[in-house]
């Protein structure tokens, strides 16, 4: 097959009675057609449309104060955009997003990384531990946050625990609790993914050839040194994938906060996802809701293209 | 050479599988809780019902506002399924296109759709949302289908894209010299040794459409097309006291993953896998 294809010079002459799709793409060298660019328009008119031109529009809808009714919103400038930072419940969804990202970023990408170290091999159940600890990463967010909010429950499982061990005094509605309630969805948001980064690390890990650590631990270098001097080097790659991939999904957090506690107490959890969807939806203030997404699309996409440009020049550094 | 199976290994595996035991705890008691009949929802809330009861589940069945979770079930399937088929033909389509056209222009598009990943989609959903309120698509199948191909097309392209382009060219060329056309050599050549990424898109998209509560919590709620995750918070919203019935339509829900998890968790880690690397 391949002698007969490298021998061809001349472009073959076309079988005759076969109806042609494509009759006009150019013909290449070898007889080979190219592969024609119609191909392309569905997705492209899809992705232009549905994507570019709604975001766009999306972007518009910001600079004006149509409340999903009226057929001709008035423009106004960046009133909404003031508003945002006066309204106490958007204001302080922008802070706790960017906390709460903050904090998942690094922590999920610890764990995920401890996860892979200890599971990378020796270990005799390490595929089923494995499977454990992926487990949540393919379920439902909503579903398995339900879970989780009986447990942070006043008369819920993790209070009973507290009692049996005699810490009554740390008792506390952990949901309904101002300061803890953001960190109730940090640890199911931990729980959920911390599959996700471990298996993009134990991916990174086998890419590292044993031999170069053994040839270290044969020089006498010491656990740590050849995990900060081999090991992290090489899994370069692995967290920049990992740390970009987690901050979209920290900054995005709506079903853990719908689950656990709707926003409250207080508005002391809202996320930016949360107000876009109650300003626009439930609220119907659709140029102040356009507002609140504008400013979180900005954002998301300011902090992981700085973060992948960084970490990538990180990448050729070390 | 692996390393040898030492008394320190044997440490590790036994705090890694105590941490594995620590991390299963939700769904100790999601399976516990759902079978439990009221009378022993508060006077036994850890331990394992002493009397199963799978009455829980029959109510929880029945969901909300006449919306049963059977019917939610189906209508994720339908939704999760046209997705993902439609993701597959036109994306792999459309990559084919751009890894086999190296050009300015093809470079341009597959920027196109790169960007397409990182941009949000909360901001496209409110114009979308008044655009299908005029032309009657809320609540509907065909709606959730559009929202979902155009919200993961750009990734499904971006995964074929990088797959083809490191497909070499020989199988295509010495089927087009044997006389097939472009649609014949793509359709029996070339898809089929695509079948690795198909997995790893069918995965990836289709978890994330049959997963989804944002975007069908604003489009489908309230209809008879709700998908399970919005059955399931209607359901709470009206239940939510009661933890039993709470409990049973969560495992509901999370049932049909899980026996798939079960089955194909190779399958399903590997897809992920090769997604995040692509």
């Amino acid at each position: 097959m391949s002698g007969s294809l490298t021998s061809e010079k001349a472009p073959l002459p076309r079988p005759e009675g076969r109806r042609r799709l494509f009759s006009r793409s150019r013909v290449r060298r070898r007889g080979v057609r190219q592969v024609p660019w119609l191909l392309v328009v569905p997705a492209v008119v899809a992705v232009l449309l549905l994507r570019y031109g709604a975001t766009v529009l999306g972007g518009l809808y910001a600079f004006t104060d149509w409340n999903g009714l009226g057929l001709y919103p008035n423009w106004i400038g960046f009133d909404n955009f003031r508003a945002m930072f006066k309204d106490e419940a958007t204001s302080g969804a922008l802070w706790h997003t960017l906390q709460l990202a903050t904090m998942f970023v690094v922590l999920v990408n610890l764990t995920g990384l401890a996860l892979a170290l200890g599971l990378r091999s020796t270990l005799k159940t390490r595929n089923l531990l494995r499977a454990i600890f992926f487990l949540p990463v393919v379920l439902s967010e909503l579903a398995t946050a339900y879970i989780w909010q009986y447990i942070f429950l006043y008369d819920g499982p993790l209070n009973l625990f507290l009692g049996f061990v005699g810490l009554d005094e740390w008792k506390r509605a952990w949901t309904a609790d101002p300061t803890w309630a953001l960190y109730t969805i940090l640890f199911v948001l931990i729980w959920q993914l911390s599959g996700l980064t471990m298996i993009i690390y134990l991916a990174g890990l086998q890419s590292i050839p044993e031999e170069l650590e053994q040839a270290a631990a044969v020089d006498g270098a010491s656990a740590w040194m050849r995990f900060r001097r081999i090991t992290l080097p090489l899994l370069a790659p692995a967290i920049t994938v990992s740390v970009t991939l987690t901050m979209i999904f920290g900054l995005r957090v709506f079903d853990q906060v719908i689950a656990l506690t709707g926003g409250g107490p207080v508005s002391s959890t809202e996320t930016l996802a949360t107000q876009v969807y109650k300003q626009t939806f439930v609220f119907t203030r659709f140029g102040y809701g356009a507002a609140v997404a504008l400013f979180l699309t900005v954002l998301v996409a300011a902090i992981t293209l700085v973060q992948a440009a960084a970490l990538r020049s990180r990448e050729y550094r070390v | 050479m692996r390393a040898r199976y030492t008394w320190r290994a044997f440490s590790r595996e036994l705090i890694f599988l105590a941490l594995a035991a620590f991390f299963c705890i939700p769904f100790y008691l999601l399976f516990s809780i759902a079978l439990k009949p009221n009378s022993e929802l508060f006077t036994s809330p850890l331990s394992f019902p002493t009397s199963p009861d799978l009455g829980n589940f029959s109510e929880a069945w029945k969901g909300q506002a006449g919306v049963g979770l059977g019917r939610a079930m189906f209508n994720s399937l339908v939704i999760t399924v046209f997705t993902v088929a439609i993701l597959i033909l036109i994306g792999s389509l459309c990559a084919y296109a751009l890894a086999r056209r190296p050009s300015r222009l093809s470079n341009a598009l597959y920027f196109m759709f790169v960007l397409g990943i990182i941009i949000p989609f909360q901001l496209g959903i409110v114009p979308l949302y008044v655009l299908f309120r005029k032309i009657d698509l809320i609540g509907s199948y065909l709606g959730m289908i559009t929202l979902w191909v155009g919200v993961s097309l750009p990734v499904t392209v971006f995964l074929y894209t990088g797959f083809i382009r490191a497909l070499p060219r020989d199988y295509e060329e010495a089927a087009q010299v044997d006389g097939a056309g472009v649609l014949r050599t793509y359709l029996r050549v070339v898809f089929p040794l695509l079948r690795p990424v198909t997995g790893t898109v069918a995965i990836l998209t289709g978890l994330f459409v049959w997963n989804d509560f944002f975007i069908s919590l604003i489009f489908v709620s309230g209809s008879d097309r709700v998908t399970l995750p919005v059955a399931v918070y209607a359901f709470v919203g009206e239940y939510f006291t009661q933890y039993n019935l709470v409990f049973a339509a969560v495992t509901i829900a999370l049932l049909p993953i899980m026996i798939f998890f079960v089955f194909a968790q190779r399958q399903l880690i590997r897809g992920f896998t090769s997604g995040v690397r692509g």
